[in-house]
């Protein structure tokens, strides 16, 4: 057991290490892309470019580059952005960091019920109108582009209606859960559900599909046989084995959302989290930023992993014996 | 008991039938695979179509901008973009949906140009990536799963890595990093050159940035494929490597591949739409149905068509082309014609 979390634990650095030496090498060794040139700005002369090289270190050889920067973000924590002279990195990851979780953690919330809920139910009324027009549901649930989504709902909460239905619906932005708790959930209201359509539509697909295929085992036969109810059948042995997999799903998007794959959501709802900071970054080429964003994101994504490893083995036995 | 009841459903009385023309014959009866794919065609043919649109019918140049024009409605001549008088007064009102196919049908951009032939030109982009990326990111990875699983051993442990890596950068960051970086350069890789503002840079990092999603389901696949009889079987008599992959492992991973295929292209297509509403996909004055939502972003709360419209679009392939995938996905995967059945 020990040298197999050793093993994961190594697997896991060596997976970061990776991402963030591709990261550098799309950024710099990218045959035709100069970071200098974007410093600079535009039609900057060659004698302002070298400047501008040499105070960056841009000159220097690529593997001393990486270790440089590596060093300052992960060893003396004072890496700066290139754009914004002399603002630290991390100050700004860990500013944006809470406001990615609140809108995650709140949407996760909302499709984890409304993905089960739509998933179950449509299996359990299979054969009737109800599961085709939930699954209709789900399909343009996973269908819909997020961020035009996210128009359309500020259309219609802050345009016309504002005045009238959705007055309570405050201006777009982030207010912080310690300011002021009900302004923080308001403001993050519709984002959530946006976020949340997309994820429901896919858990109630992948749940339904697992449940249909275990109403077919043999455990489910047995346990109809023993007399049970098909309500008790369906709730405690049917979908306690087909969300395995919905763990397992939900822990990857958890990752992935944390990380910033967000990004979309909070360009539309003007949130300033870390998605949105790493999409400013990629557009100004802010090196340092996209490194140390990227690398964080990587880090969640790799340790949801892990962690969905371990509460696969804790839920379904037939993993830890194996 | 259940193998049982699978083997005595009628399609399986029926005289014998290859499962390829046993999984046509199921598409051909699925209602709803039918329905999708014919809308589908029609949003294919009618994109296709643009040129025809513009030309013959709306009379103007989608890719030329129009500030100082005018249109005629209702007899009267208006100018297509129109001096903002409400706010502070700044700036330009595009005209309006006029509801008349032959000018400005759903309205005019920021620019004065004519949406509805934009919308279709878009879309003739946003299909195209979508359907291409979705090939080539299937065949890529079928390949790559294919020779993992197949042959094992380091080809597989640095492939798998490859994956892992691939897997642990969240796909939209991946993308757009390489969208930022390729947009403004092109792509010279050997033999490869692709100019920059060609359609392929966001065809092939899509398809790119996909890729370990198939791969890694098909490598399982392709391992559990090995270790069974008929293939060791195969490797008994002497069959080359070649003549295995072809006739062994290919025919047993092709509907795997091909459930991917639908899958893929509604979500490819999603990430062309994304990746161009962030700027860094199709390049103006090019458009896809993702430029034209970032279009109309800028005019939400006045003109908000612009932005609708293409969108729907997006919403109506994507549902098609999801739906299209379940059916082709029922039509091959035995298990899941037993659910339809059961």
């Amino acid at each position: 057991m020990t040298r197999f979390a050793l093993r994961r634990l190594l697997s896991t650095v060596l997976v970061l290490f990776a991402i963030s030496v591709v990261t550098f090498l799309i950024f710099f060794a990218t045959p035709g892309v100069d970071p200098a040139a974007r410093i600079a700005g535009r039609n900057a002369d060659p004698a302002t470019l070298a400047q501008v090289r040499h105070e960056f270190g841009l000159d220097r050889p690529l593997p001393v580059r990486y270790v440089l920067m590596m060093d300052h973000l992960l060893i003396k924590h004072d890496l700066t952005s290139y754009v914004n002279r002399g603002a630290a990195v991390i100050p700004q990851i860990l500013h944006a960091a809470p406001v990615t979780l609140s809108l995650v953690i709140g949407a996760a919330v909302i499709w984890m019920v409304f993905g089960i809920l739509i998933g179950t139910v449509s299996a359990a009324t299979r054969g009737t109108i109800a599961d085709p027009v939930l699954m209709i549901v789900g399909v343009v649930g996973v269908s819909v582009p997020v961020y035009w989504l996210g128009e359309v709902v500020n259309l219609i909460t802050q345009d016309k209606l504002h005045s009238g239905v959705f007055s309570w619906v405050p201006p777009l932005g982030y207010v912080s859960l310690t300011a002021n708790p009900v302004q923080w959930a308001l403001h993050l209201l519709f984002p959530w559900l946006t976020l949340a359509v997309l994820y429901a539509g896919i858990y109630a697909r992948v749940l339904r599909g697992e449940l249909l295929e275990a109403l077919n085992e043999d455990y489910v036969r047995t346990a109809r046989a023993k007399g049970l109810s098909e309500r008790r059948v369906l709730i405690a042995h049917a979908l306690r084995c087909s969300l395995i997999p919905i763990v397992s799903l939900f822990g990857l998007d958890f990752g992935a959302l944390i990380g910033g794959a967000a990004l979309l959501n909070e360009v539309v709802f003007g949130l300033p989290g870390l998605g949105l900071l790493t999409y400013n970054s990629l557009q100004n080429l802010d090196l340092p930023v996209i490194i140390a964003s990227v690398l964080y994101a990587a880090f969640f994504i790799v340790l949801a992993n892990a962690v969905v490893d371990v509460v696969y083995a804790a839920i379904d036995p037939r993993v830890r014996r194996a | 008991m259940t193998a049982t009841s699978t083997v005595t459903t009628p399609s399986a009385l029926a005289p014998a039938r290859g499962p390829w023309r046993t999984a046509l014959a199921d598409l051909a009866r699925d209602r709803t695979a039918i329905a999708s794919f014919a809308i589908l065609m029609l949003i294919v043919v009618v994109c296709l179509l643009a040129p025809v649109y513009a030309h013959y019918i709306a009379h103007t140049d989608p890719f030329q901008s129009n500030v100082s024009g005018t249109t005629v409605v209702n007899g009267k001549t208006v100018p297509v973009l129109a001096p903002t008088t409400s706010g502070l007064g700044l700036g330009v009102t595009p005209i309006g949906p006029t509801g008349d196919v032959h000018h400005y049908f759903l309205g005019a951009d920021s620019q004065g140009r004519d949406v509805m032939a934009r919308l279709l030109y878009g879309g003739r982009n946003s299909l195209l990536i979508g359907l291409s990326s979705a090939l080539i990111c299937c065949v890529a990875a079928a390949l790559l799963g294919v020779i993992a699983g197949y042959f094992g051993g380091v080809v597989d442990t640095i492939l798998n890595w490859f994956f892992d890596v691939i897997w642990a950068f969240p796909v939209y960051l991946l993308a757009i990093s390489l969208s930022v970086v390729l947009l403004t350069n092109g792509l010279r890789l050997g033999p490869l050159s692709v100019q920059a503002g060609s359609l392929w840079l966001p065809i092939l990092i899509i398809a790119a940035v996909y890729v370990p999603y198939v791969a890694r389901p098909v490598r399982g696949q392709v391992l559990a494929l090995r270790g069974r009889e008929f293939i060791q079987a195969s490797i008994g008599i002497g069959g080359s490597d070649v003549r295995i992959l072809r006739r062994d492992v290919l025919p047993n991973i092709a509907p795997m591949v091909l459930v991917f295929l639908p899958l893929m292209a509604a979500i490819n297509m999603l990430t062309e739409a994304a990746l161009s509403f962030l700027s860094v996909g199709v390049q103006p004055p090019a458009a896809s149905w993702g430029t034209i939502i970032n279009d109309g972003l800028g005019l939400l709360y006045t003109r908000p068509t612009v932005a609708i419209a293409p969108g729907l679009m997006v919403v109506i392939t994507a549902v098609t082309l999801n739906l299209l995938g379940d059916s082709v996905r029922s039509a091959l995967d035995p298990k899941a014609r037993l659910r339809g059945a059961a």
